[in-house]
């Protein structure tokens, strides 16, 4: 018991520090890396809530794939560095403001939600096991998981439409 | 085992520094970066839920959740790449062509 708190609060402070680390940050590239440790220790989570493939995932397509792509976008744009201070003066306070306020709210949906109820609170043999995960991926969500491939070949399709650029004519 | 709620307060908490990052930063690709950071908090909740109720289906819609997030990416940074063509810059700041 101890054991399993400790290593969640050591967790829980890595990811909170990474985030923080990525908010405000000045160069984009530290950014990216932060947000690479965040993904790591969210994926360790998914591993001890008896998620294992979901925590594989995580590490190969957030961690891997698409932080991947957000490095080679921030070094192909040099953009990495912005100017300091906004044009609108204002927008500072207010967003904190309403961030305070989203975050009251949220903790006091969570402190005051309706009770758990009964169903299906045992546990259930093979729970995140990827092999009955892919049984009910490939039966009961079938159709999601055949649009999902139709919504990839939107988004490769849509990518090289947004960045291809016409070639000057020689002559 | 650690009580659900506190997986539960921890995407809270990372959800709305996703939000504030969203806000206050002016770089088109770390406001790209919240957006991940708010999509993988709610990633958490699900699949804190998922070992809770013993349901398999949360687990089932973060899988979904990454390949749209995938998908999402592809597109914006590409449209990041597009912008910064045009204007030279990524500041959304300056990005301000419809303002009346």
């Amino acid at each position: 018991m101890i054991s399993d708190l400790l290593l969640f609060f050591v967790l829980a402070l890595v990811a909170v520090a990474s985030a923080l680390g990525m908010l405000f940050s000045k160069n984009a590239i530290y950014s990216a890396l932060n947000l690479i440790l965040n993904f790591g220790a969210v994926a360790v989570m998914y591993l001890i809530l008896g998620a294992p493939f979901i925590a594989l995932a995580q590490v190969t397509v957030y961690a891997g794939a698409i932080m991947v792509l957000f490095l080679f976008v921030i070094m192909l744009l040099g953009a990495e560095r912005l100017r300091v201070g906004s044009s609108l003066p204002y927008q500072q306070p207010v967003s904190i403001a309403l961030a305070v306020i989203l975050l009251v709210l949220a903790v006091y949906a969570l402190l005051f939600r309706s009770p758990a109820s009964e169903i299906a609170s045992t546990a259930m043999p093979g729970f995140g096991d990827p092999a009955v995960l892919a049984e009910v991926l490939y039966n009961e969500y079938l159709l999601p998981f055949e649009v999902t491939s139709i919504l990839l070949l939107v988004a490769i399709i849509g990518a090289i439409v947004l960045t291809h650029r016409k070639r000057e004519p020689r002559s | 085992m650690v009580p659900v709620e506190y997986y539960l307060g921890l995407s809270i908490v990372l959800f709305v520094m996703g939000a504030v990052g969203v806000l206050i930063r002016r770089n088109a690709i770390i406001i790209f970066m919240s957006i991940e950071l708010m999509l993988n908090a709610a990633n958490l909740a699900f699949v804190a839920y998922a070992y809770e109720y013993q349901q398999i289906s949360g687990q089932i819609f973060v899988f979904f959740v990454m390949a749209v997030a995938a998908a999402e990416v592809a597109v914006g940074l590409a449209l990041i790449v597009a912008i910064f063509h045009t204007k030279q810059s990524i500041d959304v700041d300056e990005i301000n062509l419809l303002k009346g």
